[in-house]
């Protein structure tokens, strides 16, 4: 790292570049600040006196200061990132990424580690999704908290969590990112659990940090053979170095680096956590569990190109698992009630997509579907705050305090209440289930696209896996994609009649106080809107003309671009082919929406009314009871062992061993030394006696 | 042979003097066997002292001096303690004990 600082010159020294340091102090100078104010009006410490979450008479401390200071700095933080943006574009030549080292961090012999920021196209990219759709959630979290006492704790988690996040995608090397890579953790555990006076939502953020656990794990052993392979953790001389390694290294490295994935991004079989991280306040599922964190995964994919482009049956392996992924969620978020469990499930269904994507090697492809997904699901899960929103107003106006807020059964008819968020909401849900020209159906279509096209004359083609030639698990991919683009639209569609069509059912009283979101929500929603609206014009197929082509792609290409063509080889499509699969999408989009419509108009009974579910039903329901599965097969043997092996047997013994048995020795010298100096004179006169006649035989016997 | 003889009793005398100390439990009883003792080894001098000379019996007097004050001395102490517990009776008088 040390060689590139001194490396003559890149197109941006001297630029505003320089100032790339800023971008994570300023989220993080915000959590600080927020932080004290939470601390000063005591919101950390909870007490049992106040346990209601919500207080509407006096608003939360500080909340003036935090709203100013919260999505202040995320703007300031975005403007810088146009800037640095706007700097790249005229920069030209961007074949090197520009890297800032801020100090060392870790020195070990030969190893040493920097905190170092680069930026290049991705983390640019990244940057701009982040800094961006994370101002406007902060925007709309202003006006969906602002009756929450913890306001100013809110916002400090929030901060946090950008500034940790941005951490995570300018890191210029795997330690940096890495500790990005927990502090998001950090950041989502904290948010999740963020009411934790309610057990369920504590319960939710340690299960997400544990499940976490296991896929860190897999990144740091993908961290250990990168060092003992190339000797060197930064991007640069890792990649340089891993490009002359055995297929073999590189299959491991690329198999442990998919695990940290298949945590962070909730993918099978470590997707279990997402769903109950919608416990948290639902900008924060937003935000972290739709937009931004969770897409970690796919970015690192994208990031390590290099490796996984030398290991073609882990590209494999991450498409299959990304396409079995996206099935199975679809599957569920058709049978769920929770408007946020539905989303949940689609937000893991579409991180399936972006998986199939990167793991065919059409890396531009899956981060075209990370940055669409980021705009219509951050929409979607917004649109679902202020629904939330108003259902709590409304339920609080009819002093209910049973009913569900969340469960579309109770809701009904609010499009007549909330025009403007269904409206915006009727847009996203469009857009995911890929009708276009809305961006999810460029995305969407680009990944099934490349899918299908690379299952022919290319290195992931010739590859295999499990023994099943790269070529047909590729078709099956695509079928998987394919019927999920089905069932997406399905459900999608579902959850939007469901919500804000047909009769009212939350109660007349309750009714009367449904209202829209006011604009400090409305406003963020609706620039959501416009951009997904517009995202797919960021890399439109060259098909179809209607704007300049591949953007995307194009710049991306220095960071993805080699790998991208390793694994495309020599992989094409006829234009009548690519005409027949965009049709196909568009088919399959418009059948699902049609099924929903004729499925899903009859009236539903409330909650409180409704009848337990049957059969597949209530499998979907309840996820496949894969959570029950797991409490069964791995959470109870644990609690198992830990209790009745771990501490009633080993700890107990070693309790007796080491504190029983300490107390037996002092006791054991205690009667020994009482013994001998008891005060007894005969005893003495014995002791004296015999003693003498051991030290005259020993003088004198021979 | 008359100088093995003396020291047969002598030893004889000694070891009476052991056992008296090792087994009796008055105190009174205990001091006369100490006397016993010394006056065995006093034996054992004065029978040496008619080998090696007069040093012997310079000893024996020392000691039957020694032991004329350390007899006042225990007496004293006997009698005290006598006059505190009542009794000079040795196992009873464990007050290091517990």
């Amino acid at each position: 790292m040390a060689l590139l600082q001194t490396s003559p010159s890149h197109p941006l020294d001297g630029s505003i570049a320089e100032w790339v340091w800023l971008l994570p102090l300023l989220p993080l100078l915000g959590a600080v600040m927020n932080g004290i104010i939470a601390v000063r009006a005591g919101t950390f410490a909870a007490t049992v006196a106040d346990s209601d979450d919500h207080d509407h008479a006096t608003p939360p401390a500080g909340r003036g200061l935090v709203s100013l200071i919260g999505p202040g700095v995320m703007l300031l933080a975005f403007a810088l990132a146009v800037a640095l943006f706007l700097a790249m574009r005229g920069a030209g030549d961007l074949a090197a990424p520009f890297i800032r080292s801020l100090g060392s961090w870790m020195p070990a012999g030969d190893l040493r580690i920097d905190w170092a920021l680069q930026l290049d196209p991705l983390s640019m990219l990244m940057t701009l999704i982040i800094t961006g759709v994370g101002f406007l959630i902060h925007v709309f979290s202003v006006g969906y908290m602002a009756d929450d006492r913890g306001f100013a704790r809110y916002f400090a988690y929030l901060n946090l969590f950008v500034a940790m996040m941005l951490v995570l995608v300018l890191g210029a090397s795997y330690p940096v990112m890495f500790v990005g890579w927990e502090g998001v953790g950090l950041a989502s555990y904290l948010l999740i659990g963020f009411w934790f006076r309610e057990r369920a939502n504590a319960d939710a953020g340690r299960k997400a940090f544990i499940v976490n656990r296991i896929g860190d794990f897999g990144f740091l052993v993908a961290m250990f053979l990168v060092y003992a392979q190339t000797g060197a953790l930064d991007y640069v001389q890792a990649h340089a170095g891993l490009a002359v390694a055995a297929p073999g290294v590189l299959t491991a490295i690329a198999l442990f680096l998919f695990v940290g994935c298949t945590g962070k991004s909730a993918q099978i079989p470590l997707y279990v956590w997402l769903p109950d991280a919608m416990a948290g306040p639902t900008p924060v599922s937003a935000l972290i569990h739709a937009a931004t964190m969770v897409t970690a995964g796919v970015y690192l994919i994208a990031r390590a190109s290099a490796v996984f482009a030398g290991a073609p049956s882990v590209s494999l392996l991450v498409t299959v698992v990304g396409a079995v992924t996206a099935l199975f969620a679809a599957t569920i978020a058709l049978r769920q009630w929770d408007i946020k469990k539905v989303l949940a499930y689609s937000t893991v269904s579409q991180l399936g997509y972006m998986f199939v994507g990167v793991g065919t090697g059409a890396y531009a492809a899956g981060v075209f579907h990370l940055v669409t997904h980021a705009f219509f699901k951050a929409l979607l899960f917004l649109g679902a705050g202020a629904v939330i929103h108003a259902m709590h107003a409304a339920y609080h106006h009819a002093h209910d305090h049973t009913a569900d807020a969340q469960d579309m059964r109770n809701m009904g008819g609010l499009g007549r209440y909330m025009p403007r968020t269904s409206a915006l909401m009727w847009i996203a849900t469009l857009a995911i289930a890929g009708v276009p020209p809305l961006a999810g159906f460029f995305s969407k279509d680009e990944i099934l696209t490349s899918a299908f096209a690379r299952a022919h004359n290319s290195p992931l083609a010739e590859a295999s896996l499990l023994g099943v030639p790269g070529s047909a698990v590729l078709y099956g991919v695509y079928g998987l994609g394919l019927l999920t683009a089905l069932l997406t639209a399905v459900y999608m569609t579902r959850l939007m009649l469901l919500t804000f069509t047909g009769a009212n059912r939350t109660g007349a009283t309750a009714a009367s106080a449904l209202h829209e979101a006011p604009a400090l929500m409305g406003v963020p929603l609706a620039v959501l809107g416009v951009l997904t609206v517009v995202g797919g014009w960021l890399n439109l197929p060259s098909l179809i003309p209607i704007g300049p082509a591949h953007l995307l792609a194009d710049w991306l290409a220095p960071v993805t671009g080699t790998a991208t063509r390793v694994l495309a080889g020599d992989a094409h499509l006829s234009h009548t082919a690519e005409y027949a699969l965009i049709g196909t999408a568009i088919a399959t989009a418009g059948i699902g929406i049609a099924i929903a419509f004729a499925r899903y108009r009859s009236p539903v009974p409330t909650k409180a009314e409704a009848p337990a579910e049957q059969g597949v039903a209530s499998l979907l329901h309840e996820a496949y009871r894969v959570d029950a599965g797991l409490d069964r097969v791995v959470v109870r043997p644990l609690a198992w062992l830990s209790t009745s092996v771990l501490w009633r047997g080993i700890d107990r013994a070693l309790e007796s061993l080491f504190v029983q048995g300490s107390r037996a020795i002092a006791r054991a010298a205690g009667a020994a030394h009482d013994w001998v100096g008891g005060g007894d004179v005969g005893r003495y006169a014995w002791a004296f006696t015999i003693g003498l006649l051991v030290m005259l035989a020993a003088f004198t016997v021979r | 042979m008359m100088l093995a003889d003396a020291l047969i009793v002598s030893a004889i005398l000694f070891s009476i003097g052991v056992v008296g100390v090792l087994t009796r439990r008055n105190a009174i009883m205990l001091f006369m066997c100490v006397e016993l003792m010394l006056n065995a080894v006093n034996l054992s001098f004065v029978t040496f002292a008619k080998l090696h000379g007069v040093s012997g019996h310079v000893f024996v007097i020392l000691v039957m001096t020694i032991a004329a004050a350390e007899a006042a001395v225990g007496l004293a102490i006997v009698i005290s303690v006598f006059r505190h517990f009542g009794a000079v009776d040795l196992p009873s008088l464990k007050l290091l004990r517990r």
